[in-house]
C-alpha cells in the first residue's frame, strides 16, 4: 500500500492503495466516479479512457505509480452540466443504445477534436477504431463527431 | 375512440401505496432514470398521487411513469412509457421516467426476451394511460358539475368547452385517486395519437453521456465486498480441490471458499440454463484485490465428461447432417420424385461457429442476503424467475425477496440467464454481507451460455422453366435442432422437406439474440440466391414469384406457415424500390429478406470494390413491425441490428480445444469496429397502423444472407462458413 496524491477533474484527492492498482479500479473502487467502465481489462475495447494531460489513454492498465503530476480528466469532468459539444452532439444525434461504451467512446472523440478540430471522415474512424460498440452505434458515432466538429 | 374492457393487467390497476411508495424511495436515489432537468427538479411535487400501478400525477402536473421491463439497450424504457403518455394525453415534456423494481402483483411479463416488450404491453400499457385519463376526467366532471362525456383532454390539461372551465391534470390528481378503477376505457383512435410515432430520445441519454451510475457494475452500498469466481477452466472439467490459505492472507482479500450454485433439492428455472454447478468465490474488498488474488489462486480440477473440441463439433454435425431423422420436421409432396424429374439441382452446406454474447458490461450483481430478506439488484432479463429460483434456493418466501433491475450494459440474450445473480445471493449468505459479483472479461467469455455452432444442408430442384419444385433442409446445431419447419419456402413449394437433430455437447449453449434465426436466415437467403440464379432469374423477382404461390395457392394448410406473406413481399417490394433495384449501383449487391420475432425485414447491401476486404458502402433496409413507437430509437436498433450481424458473420468465432475455450478476451475474439461497420444505412417502415410488434431482434439475422449474396458478386465466390473472414482463398486481399 502506498498514498498517491492524484489531480483528477481539477480536483487533488489522495488514496491509499497498492502501486499496481489501475486507475480504472481506483477511480471506480476508491473514489466512487464509476462513469468509466470496465471492458476488458486488457486495452483492447476502449470503455475505460480518460484523458490524462488532454490525451486519450486506457486506465485498465494504467498503474497508479506511473501517474505522477498528470492531470486525470474523467467523463464525470469532461464538462460541469454535461455540456461539452461532444455530449450535447452524442444527445442530439441520440447515439447511445445500451450506454455502457459510450463513456469512453466520448473521451475518445472529445480527445480527437482537442487535437485535430476537423477531422476527416478517415480521421474520424480511425480514432475511433478502438472503442467498440457491442450495440453497433458506430454509424451515430461518426455523425455526432461531425456534429461536435461543427459546433 | 375504442371502448376496451380493463380486463388486461386487471391487477395493475388496483391501487397499492405501499408497493408504489418502495418504487418511489427508489426512484429518487441513484437508480431512477430520468430525463428531469434542473427546472424539474426544483420543481418536483409536494405530492404524487397514485392513479395506478403504472403512474402517479404530481400536484404540479408531473407524471412518474414506471418503465415495467428490463432495459437492455432496446429501448423500452423511452418506447414503453410513450405508449402509457400517449393514452394518458400528458405532454412528453412533463413525464419521468422510472424502472419499476419486479413488481408480479402490478406487472405481467417483466422479461426482455423474444422481442417481445412493445408487443406484449401494447395494449395493458394502452390500457394503464386510459384508465388514468379516464379517472383524472371524472374527478374534473365531479368538481365542475358537468358530465364527464364533455370533457376532453390535451397535454395534460382537462376542458370543458362549455363552461370554458380548465384545470391541468395536478390540479385534479388528488381527487382522481379516489376515483373508482372503471371496468371499461376508450382508447385513443391511432390516427390521433400524437406521441406514438413521433422521435423521442433516450430517457436515460443525458445520464450515459454524464457518466452518471445506471449500469449493474456501478452499484455501491455501504460495507459492500466484491466477490468474484473461478469457474473450471474447460467444458467437461469440475471442481477437485485448492489450498487457498496463501490467497486468503493477500491484503483486502476476506475469504475463499468453494461453494455450491445450486443444491440437489433446489427447483431450478430455465432461465438457471447454462449454469456451471460448482465454483469457487473469492471475496475481498475492491475489485483488483480480487482479481490479484484469482491470479494466485491454483485450483484442482477433474474430467467429469468428454472434452469436446472444434473438430469434433464440425465433424459431428457434419456426421449428423448425412442421415435422416425418425421424424421429419415437415413434409410436403415428394421431394425425391422431383429431384428425381428436376431439370437443375442445387445443393449447398452452410456452418456457423459458436458465439459468446459478449455483452460490453459482464455479468455481475449486487445481493445482499440476510436471515430476514434478500435484496438482489442488477442486470438482469428474467427477474420474476430468479426470484423463484432464489426462493428455493435460499429457504426463503418470495415476499422476503426484492428483485430490482438496473440499466444494462447490453442483453443479447445473454442476461436471460440468471445464474451469476444466483451466484451472488449465495455468497451473500455465506458472507452475511452485502456483496457485488464481478465477473471479468475472461470469466464472461469463457463461462459458457453460448450460441451454438450450426450446420445446414440445402438442396433444391428446378423445373426446365427456372421454377421451384422442391425443397430440402436439413440442419443441425449443438444442443438445438435449428430448423423452423413452417418459415418461408414452406407453404410457396410443392414438394418440401424440413429435418432437423440436435447433437448434445456439453459446451453450454443459450438465446442469443435472434436464436436459431441468426443463422439460418442468412443460410437460407444465400441458398436462394444459388437458386434463383440457377433459375435465371432475378433473385428478388425469384422470392416475389414464391410469395405470389403462397399468397394465392397455398401448399398444405394456410395457418401452418408461420409467416404472412403479403407482408413478406410487402417489405421485399418496399426495399426494391428504395435502393433502385435492378439499376447499376457500380457496388456489388446483395438482397436478403426474413420474417422472425413477428416482424418482417428486406435488405439490399451494397459493398465497396476494391483491394482488402470488401467494406459495406450503404445497407437499404425495409421494416414492417406495424406501429412504430419512437421512430428515431427504431432506426437505431436497426443499424444496431445490422451492424451486429455483419460483424459477427465476418469477424466472431468462439473455438474449443480440450474443452477449453480458445478465446477469453477481445484480443482473439474479434468483433466489428468502427472503420468495419457500413458507411451509410437507410431505414424506412412500412406505414400499416398494425398493432406493433418487435424490433429488438429482426434486423439482424436477413442481412447475413444479403452479405453473403453480395460477397458472391464482389468475389465469384460463394461464402459457406463463417466467420467469412476465415474462409479461404481469404478476403484479405
Ligand atoms: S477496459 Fe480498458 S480498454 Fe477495455
Ligand atoms: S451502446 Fe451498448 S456497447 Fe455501445
Amino acid at each position: 500500500m502506498a498514498t498517491y496524491t492524484l489531480n483528477i477533474n481539477g480536483k487533488k484527492q489522495e488514496v491509499d492503495v497498492d502501486p499496481s492498482t489501475p486507475i480504472l479500479w481506483v477511480l471506480r473502487d476508491h473514489l466512487s466516479l464509476v462513469g468509466t467502465k470496465y471492458g476488458c481489462g486488457i486495452a483492447q475495447c476502449g470503455a475505460c479512457t480518460i484523458h490524462l494531460d488532454g490525451k486519450a489513454t486506457r486506465s485498465c492498465i494504467l498503474p497508479i505509480s506511473s501517474i505522477g503530476e498528470q492531470k486525470i480528466t474523467t467523463i464525470e469532468g469532461l464538462s460541469e452540466n454535461g455540456d461539452h459539444p461532444v455530449q450535447k452532439a452524442w444527445l442530439e444525434v441520440d447515439v447511445p443504445q445500451c450506454g455502457y461504451c459510450q463513456a469512453g467512446q466520448i473521451m475518445t472523440a472529445s480527445a480527437l477534436l482537442e487535437s485535430n478540430p476537423n477531422p476527416s471522415d478517415e480521421e474520424i474512424e480511425s480514432a475511433m477504431n478502438g472503442n467498440i460498440c457491442r450495440c453497433g452505434t458506430y454509424l451515430r458515432i461518426r455523425k455526432a463527431v461531425k456534429t461536435a466538429a461543427k459546433s | 375512440m375504442t371502448l376496451v374492457r380493463t380486463k388486461i393487467g386487471r391487477r395493475a390497476f388496483i391501487r397499492n401505496t405501499g408497493l408504489a411508495g418502495g418504487g418511489l424511495v427508489l426512484g429518487f436515489n441513484w437508480l431512477a432514470s430520468c430525463k428531469m432537468t434542473p427546472e424539474q427538479v426544483r420543481s418536483l411535487p409536494k405530492e404524487w398521487f397514485e392513479l395506478n400501478g403504472f403512474l402517479k400525477v404530481g400536484d404540479n402536473g408531473l407524471v412518474t411513469i414506471m418503465s415495467p421491463n428490463p432495459e437492455i439497450g432496446q429501448n423500452v424504457k423511452t418506447a414503453m412509457p410513450m405508449i402509457i403518455a400517449e393514452e394518458l394525453d400528458v405532454a412528453w415534456k412533463d413525464v419521468i421516467v422510472e424502472q419499476a423494481p419486479l413488481n408480479t402483483a402490478i406487472f405481467t411479463r417483466q422479461l426482455a426476451g423474444g422481442s417481445q416488450s412493445i408487443r406484449q404491453g401494447w395494449e395493458s400499457l394502452r390500457m394503464a394511460g386510459a384508465t388514468a385519463r379516464h379517472m383524472l376526467k371524472e374527478a374534473a366532471a365531479q368538481a365542475w358539475q358537468v358530465p364527464s362525456s364533455e370533457i376532453t383532454t390535451k397535454e395534460g390539461q382537462l376542458m370543458h368547452e362549455a363552461s370554458g372551465k380548465s384545470a391541468s391534470f395536478g390540479e385534479m390528481a388528488s381527487a382522481a385517486s379516489n376515483i373508482e378503477v372503471p371496468q371499461e376505457v376508450e382508447l385513443k383512435e391511432t390516427k390521433s395519437f400524437s406521441i406514438i410515432g413521433t422521435d423521442k430520445k433516450n430517457v436515460d441519454g443525458e445520464k450515459i453521456v454524464t457518466g452518471k451510475p445506471l449500469f449493474g457494475l456501478d452499484v455501491q452500498r455501504e460495507g459492500m465486498l466484491t466477490a468474484m469466481i473461478v469457474h473450471p477452466p474447460a467444458f467437461g472439467m469440475k471442481y477437485k480441490g485448492m489450498n487457498a490459505e496463501s490467497v486468503k492472507s493477500m491484503p483486502g482479500i476476506k475469504d475463499v471458499f468453494h461453494f455450491e450454485v445450486y443444491q440437489e433439492d433446489t427447483e431450478k428455472q430455465w432461465s438457471d440454463g447454462g449454469g456451471i454447478p460448482e465454483l469457487v468465490a473469492i471475496v475481498g474488498n475492491s475489485t483488483w484485490e480480487c482479481m490479484q488474488a484469482k491470479k494466485a489462486l491454483e485450483v484442482e480440477w477433474e474430467e467429469d465428461s468428454k472434452l469436446e473440441s472444434t473438430a469434433y463439433h464440425d465433424e459431428a454435425l457434419t456426421a449428423l447432417l448425412e442421415k435422416a431423422p425418425e421424424q421429419p420436421a415437415r413434409k410436403d409432396g415428394d421431394v425425391e420424385a422431383a429431384f428425381k424429374k428436376a431439370a437443375k439441382i442445387v445443393e449447398s452446406t452452410y456452418s456457423a461457429p459458436y458465439l459468446a454474447h459478449n455483452t460490453m458490461e459482464p455479468m455481475n450483481f449486487f445481493a445482499h442476503v440476510t436471515p430476514e430478506k434478500a435484496e438482489l439488484l442488477g442486470p438482469i432479463q428474467t427477474p420474476e424467475f430468479l426470484e423463484l429460483t432464489l426462493a428455493s434456493r435460499l429457504g426463503m418466501p418470495v415476499e422476503k425477496i426484492d428483485v430490482m433491475m438496473t440499466r444494462m450494459g447490453g442483453g443479447f440474450g445473454r442476461r436471460l440467464y440468471g445464474t451469476f445473480a444466483v451466484e451472488a445471493a449465495v455468497i451473500s449468505q455465506k458472507m452475511n454481507a452485502p456483496v457485488k459479483l464481478v465477473y471479468t472479461r475472461e470469466d464472461d467469455m469463457t463461462q459458457g451460455t453460448y450460441r451454438p455452432a450450426y450446420k445446414v444442408k440445402y438442396k433444391a430442384g428446378l423445373d426446365e422453366n427456372g421454377n421451384l419444385i422442391a425443397w430440402h433442409v436439413r440442419g443441425a446445431g449443438t444442443n438445438d435442432d435449428l430448423i423452423f419447419e413452417n418459415r418461408f419456402p414452406a407453404g410457396a413449394v410443392d414438394n418440401y422437406l424440413a429435418e432437423k437433430h440436435s447433437l448434445q455437447t456439453n459446451v453450454t449453449t443459450g438465446a442469443w439474440r435472434a436464436p436459431r434465426s441468426n443463422f439460418i436466415a442468412g443460410a437460407e437467403q444465400a441458398f436462394m440466391d444459388e437458386v434463383a440464379e440457377a433459375s435465371g432469374k432475378d433473385p428478388i423477382e425469384f422470392r416475389l414469384e414464391l410469395f405470389d404461390r403462397a399468397i394465392n395457392s397455398p401448399v398444405g394448410e394456410p395457418e401452418k406457415n408461420d409467416y404472412d406473406p403479403e407482408r413478406y413481399a410487402g417489405v421485399l417490394k418496399l426495399v426494391k424500390e428504395k435502393s433502385n433495384w435492378g439499376t447499376d449501383s457500380g457496388k456489388s449487391r446483395g438482397v436478403s429478406a426474413y420474417y422472425c420475432h413477428n416482424s418482417y425485414v428486406a435488405q439490399v447491401l451494397d459493398l465497396e470494390d476494391g483491394d482488402g476486404i470488401p467494406r459495406v458502402d450503404k445497407v437499404w433496409c425495409a421494416v414492417d413491425c406495424g406501429i412504430v413507437i419512437n421512430p428515431m430509437s427504431a432506426k437505431n436498433q436497426v443499424e444496431g441490428g445490422i451492424v451486429d450481424g455483419i460483424g459477427h458473420a465476418t469477424y466472431s468465432a468462439m473455438t474449443f480445444k480440450d474443452g477449453k475455450p480458445e478465446q477469453s478476451n477481445f484480443d482473439r475474439y474479434r468483433l466489428i469496429r468502427n472503420a468495419e461497420a457500413p458507411k451509410e444505412i437507410e431505414t424506412y417502415f412500412v406505414d400499416n397502423g398494425i398493432d406493433p410488434t418487435g424490433l429488438g431482434e429482426p434486423s439482424l439475422p436477413p442481412i447475413v444472407g444479403a452479405l453473403s449474396n453480395a460477397l458472391y458478386k464482389a468475389t465469384g465466390r460463394r461464402h459457406y462458413s463463417q466467420p467469412f473472414i476465415n474462409e479461404r482463398p481469404p478476403l484479405v486481399g
